[in-house]
């Protein structure tokens, strides 16, 4: 009996465990829509949509004739699909909410990915400085310079 | 050995053109097409002089981050550009990459984009028909 009651609380805190360790990595769900691949991907690397909030994406897709810095206006029928496709997936759209809803108040919609607390955290203690300005870098929107499986949404590399 | 080897290179290559060329005649006459397209409604002869000076102007009339098509496609045609984000773009002279400027819908999506970005409006019909006549002879 007490050999099972010892059993059970092993098992008990290996799950725990494991369940902890899980929440820690950084995997996202790849982005399963053509459109979206393509038309998000064809400038920058196509960011996963849990990496920001419903409204922050509300606000870029109506701001598209001016993309930081770029026009990317799409045609209508398009534009509402992506959207659809990127608020549905969003940060908070799931109810025990993302890691990238972490630290992030009400208020804030930010715009970037590299706004977010969440990116801010895992990347201002990690990161060097002189990493940011090698040139095979480029920008801080090129994910895939260090992370390399960062277009099937797996970050947990380093 | 010698003449089975050289059988087989120009088996290779004869397979290979005649593979390529539907698709090279193909991409030709969409390309044309839409060429005519603009051409129609222009109000000069198509020019590739003038699609190369476009292509290397700098006008700073749009976006800040984009004063000229060179700052992302490059100073020449033949070679690969790169985004702002860091990715690259393959070259736009036609005798490089083949398929360029063969779907009127993406055709018109970057012209609009890009026109934008750099011109601070939309190219005429004019202005895109020299263009494609420039990279199309390149």
């Amino acid at each position: 009996m007490f050999c099972f009651q010892k059993l059970l609380i092993m098992t008990f805190v290996s799950f725990l465990l494991t369940t902890s360790v899980s929440i820690a990595d950084e995997r996202y769900n790849p982005i399963d829509d053509v459109v979206v691949s393509k038309e998000c991907g064809t400038c920058h690397m196509a960011f996963q949509p849990q990496m920001l909030p419903e409204r922050s994406w509300e606000e870029i897709m109506l701001r598209l004739s001016d993309h930081f810095g770029e026009d990317a206006s799409l045609d209508s029928v398009t534009a509402n699909r992506i959207k659809l496709y990127l608020t549905s997936n969003a940060a908070d759209s799931s109810w025990w909410g993302g890691k990238f809803m972490r630290g992030l108040k009400d208020h804030m919609s930010p715009l970037r990915i590299t706004e977010t607390p969440h990116w801010i955290r895992e990347h201002n203690e990690e990161v060097p400085s002189w990493a940011w300005n090698d040139p095979s870098v480029k920008s801080k929107a090129s994910c895939i310079a260090c992370h390399p499986r960062a277009n099937r949404g797996d970050y947990d590399d380093d | 050995m010698k003449t089975l080897n050289k059988t087989n290179v120009i088996t290779a290559v004869v397979l290979l053109i005649g593979g390529l060329s539907p698709n090279l005649a193909s991409a030709n006459s969409a390309r044309d097409t839409i060429i005519s397209g603009f051409s129609s409604v222009a109000e000069l002869p198509v020019s590739a002089e003038r699609g190369k000076a476009l292509f290397e102007s700098s006008p700073a009339a749009g976006k800040p981050d984009t004063p000229s098509c060179t700052t992302c496609h490059g100073a020449s045609p033949m070679t690969s550009g790169m985004t702002r984000a860091g990715k690259p773009i393959e070259p736009m002279a036609v005798s490089v990459t083949a398929e360029r400027f063969t779907d009127l819908k993406k055709v018109q999506k970057w012209f609009r984009r890009n026109c934008k970005s750099v011109l601070g409006r939309e190219c005429t019909a004019q202005e895109k028909g020299d263009f494609l006549t420039f990279m199309s002879s390149r």
